[in-house]
């Protein structure tokens, strides 16, 4: 189960990718391109490595003026998504 | 006009230490000599990126056969691209793995033929490989480069699949790619003997729905599946010259690895002609492109947008007609043709055409 307090991390052979033929942006991992969206794209600049999801969604709340109970669970199901397909890291903080 | 290609697979040569009796190069293999140079293959990434390609793989034949793999893999990264390398693990070393590392290899995809040495040098036509295999393994685990276990599977070891999906836990794979073997090239040559029995698919079928779910978030399965044994063709290059194409090593561009047995097709090369042009404008790619080239029922089908008409070289190899839908699909009179051949050729004992140059 994936929590706020979990650290996602782009795991080695996972990139975001500026797709400068087609104007998006893409994340690339083995065999897989996806392409990401602007709220992809925002949440998957702030993984670090050392950031939570929680403080993830709490500085998206901010930079976008929205509650941080609203984002949180979206934030989450985008990134368990991915980490089911091997495309984020999820450390237990 | 076209959509852009995601993805090249870069045959980089056709020399191989295995001799695999499902190998999907053609039968016909380009020597060394007429191989291109590495500033020739650098320059072609560099033309890919532009034309839109995110995704190179480099295969052959064995990749690591090229002295200069490093210098390309290096090349790939400057122009932009993703790079996977496909390999047997054959004539790699920790310090040339290392050496891929440092020019910025994205991703490796280890071939296993078995789950045993025997079984694995058997089929690989090389005594010792498997031992080799997993000191490769051991070597990427040690330098943390992701690794995808590329499973071929056929009659003689498709009963090994709950020990080859082990086999990559254990060797610390992200990904497994549970091919089965699809018949083109060496592969057509060798159906009779490798085709595998309706009970065995049923039974890896069950084997990988279950591992799927065992394994969820810690270890991605892909299958593909037998396809004579299907109902619907497999979704062949998710459409001809849709997605991705192939150069051969002398240069030559391909929209998928078997497209030269199909007659009347005519190649160019991509040392006197762009790579933008041969996608957008070759004969070859446009000859199958969308769904215009359809015959009823595929014109028709509602599965037209979901497998493309299948595989043309399929077509061509069984029914004789590329441009007829792929015997694979239920709805169409070829399927009677396959059927029969999966009748004739049921438990055939033959021994093994391995792959030679």
């Amino acid at each position: 189960m994936t929590a706020a307090s979990d650290i996602p991390v782009l795991p080695r052979g996972v990139r975001l990718h500026p797709d400068r033929v087609r104007g998006l942006t893409v994340l690339l991992a083995p065999e897989r391109v996806l392409t990401i969206d602007a709220t992809g794209a925002a949440i998957l600049s702030r993984v670090d490595g050392r950031r939570s999801i929680g403080e993830i969604a709490a500085d998206l709340a901010r930079a976008y003026a929205a509650p941080a109970e609203v984002i949180a669970p979206d934030v989450i199901d985008f990134l368990q998504d991915l980490a089911e397909k091997r495309m984020v890291d999820l450390r237990h903080g | 006009m076209a959509d852009p290609p995601l993805a090249l697979l870069a045959e980089l040569t056709h020399r191989c230490p295995l001799a695999c009796p499902y190998c999907s190069n053609p039968t016909e293999l380009v020597a060394k000599g007429a191989e291109l140079d590495t500033a020739t293959w650098a320059r072609l990434f560099r033309e890919a990126a532009d034309l839109g390609v995110l995704q190179l793989h480099l295969s052959g034949g064995e990749p690591a056969a090229r002295h200069d793999l490093a210098d390309l893999v290096r090349a790939a990264r400057e122009a932009g691209l993703y790079t996977n390398l496909i390999t047997s693990g054959i004539g790699l070393t920790g310090a040339r793995l290392a050496a891929l590392e440092a020019a910025g290899l994205d991703h490796v995809q280890l071939s296993v033929q078995g789950v045993t040495a025997e079984v694995s040098d058997r089929i690989g036509g090389y005594r010792g490989g498997f031992e080799r295999k997993m000191q490769v393994a051991a070597e990427i685990a040690r330098l943390g480069l992701p690794l995808t276990l590329n499973a071929v599977m056929h009659r003689d070891n498709l009963d090994d699949l709950p020990a080859t999906i082990d086999l990559a836990e254990r060797l610390g794979a992200r990904r497994i790619e549970v091919a089965c073997v699809q018949f083109q090239g060496w592969a057509l040559v060798n159906r009779a003997r490798l085709q595998p029995t309706p009970a065995q698919v049923e039974r890896a079928k069950a084997v990988v729905r279950a591992a799927q779910e065992r394994l969820r978030g810690r270890l991605v399965i892909d299958f593909v599946p037998p396809d004579y044994h299907s109902d619907y063709p497999k979704p062949c290059m998710n459409g001809w010259g849709s997605t991705g194409l192939n150069i051969a090593p002398d240069g030559t561009v391909l929209p998928c690895h078997a497209a030269q047995t199909i007659p009347g097709l005519s190649f160019e090369n991509a040392t006197v002609t762009p790579l933008a042009r041969i996608w957008h404008e070759g004969a070859a790619f446009n000859a199958f492109r969308g769904t215009g080239w359809m015959p009823e029922p595929c014109r028709s089908c509602a599965r037209r947008e979901i497998d493309f008409g299948g595989c043309r070289c399929q077509a061509m190899a069984i029914l004789g007609d590329a441009r007829a839908p792929d015997p694979v699909c239920r709805k169409t009179q070829g399927r009677a043709a396959l059927d029969a051949l999966l009748a004739a050729e049921a438990g055939h004992e033959g021994a093994f055409v391995y792959r030679r140059a």
